[in-house]
């Protein structure tokens, strides 16, 4: 029985996994998507370091202030700032495929490349807004 | 009866009942799409209320995120994304993680990661708004 079973399991056919595949983009974004939901899982432990040093105390605020200022706390902000824009413009684009539309070859081409554009457009204008609100680059 | 498949092991009251072999239907899947929607319109303003506190000093920055408007946004948000970000990290792990005994303790810290840090976020925001 048992030998049976092993050699069974040998012959079975695998289905094919993404290594099988040629890349395109909405393959990719539908990747992206996943690894920025687990980069936002993580980046929540920002926001709580955050939100418990503003309720700690002046001292504790200003460690946090002092990281988001050095150049690696900026790159991660920026990251940070990327990846909920993406995702949630990704998030967007699974509700509209989710109600039904969207699904022709030019209109999920389109919703994959305005999502990408639009992660990165509203990126840029959000911290270029921020600099100014902040009167410039410190 | 007569819809009953031959050969299937489903009860007839299994298949009323819509919730398949994992007994909790669509659940998870529904409320992945309402958190989702939730967090539409509450990452917004937890963005706008991020930049309007940008370069503000420690007193302003507590006086802003404990009014009432602001904290309350801010407590919605966290439960929303948390529930989010539980739910889909649940899907990730049952996705790639195989082995048996390794799955159960991810899905295990999952849970223990997310209810942490929401209630760690949670407290902060009342101890903001009521100043303990």
């Amino acid at each position: 029985m048992v030998e049976a079973k092993t050699s069974g399991m040998k012959d079975r056919p695998l289905s094919p996994h993404l290594q099988i595949y040629r890349p395109t983009l909405t393959m990719m974004m539908s990747i992206v998507h996943r690894i920025t939901g687990v980069a936002l899982y993580f980046g929540m432990l920002l926001l709580v370091w955050w939100l418990i040093a503003a309720a700690a105390g002046p001292n504790a605020y200003a460690s946090v202030q002092w990281f988001m200022e050095t150049l690696l706390g900026r790159l991660i902000l920026f990251g940070y700032t990327w990846a909920l824009i993406h995702h949630m413009l990704g998030g967007i684009r699974h509700l509209v495929w989710d109600m039904g539309y969207g699904f022709g070859p030019a209109e999920r081409e389109w919703l994959t490349v305005a999502t990408l554009a639009g992660s990165i457009g509203l990126t840029i204008v959000l911290w270029f807004v921020g600099y100014l609100a902040m009167g410039g680059i410190r | 009866m007569s819809d009953h498949t031959p050969g299937s092991m489903r009860t007839p009251l299994s298949r009323v009942r819509h919730l398949g072999s994992a007994r909790a239907g669509t659940r998870h899947f529904w409320h992945q799409r309402l958190t989702s929607v939730a967090n539409i319109p509450l990452s917004i303003a937890v963005v706008v209320i991020i930049m309007g506190l940008l370069g503000r000093n420690h007193a302003a920055v507590v006086q802003i995120l404990g009014s009432m408007l602001v904290a309350i946004t801010m407590l919605l948000f966290i439960v929303t994304s948390v529930y989010h970000m539980w739910l889909g990290m649940q899907v990730v792990i049952e996705d790639y993680v195989h082995d048996e005994l390794t799955k159960f303790v991810t899905l295990m810290a999952n849970t223990f990661f997310s209810f942490a840090v929401g209630f760690a976020a949670i407290f902060a925001i009342l101890k903001l708004s009521f100043g303990l």
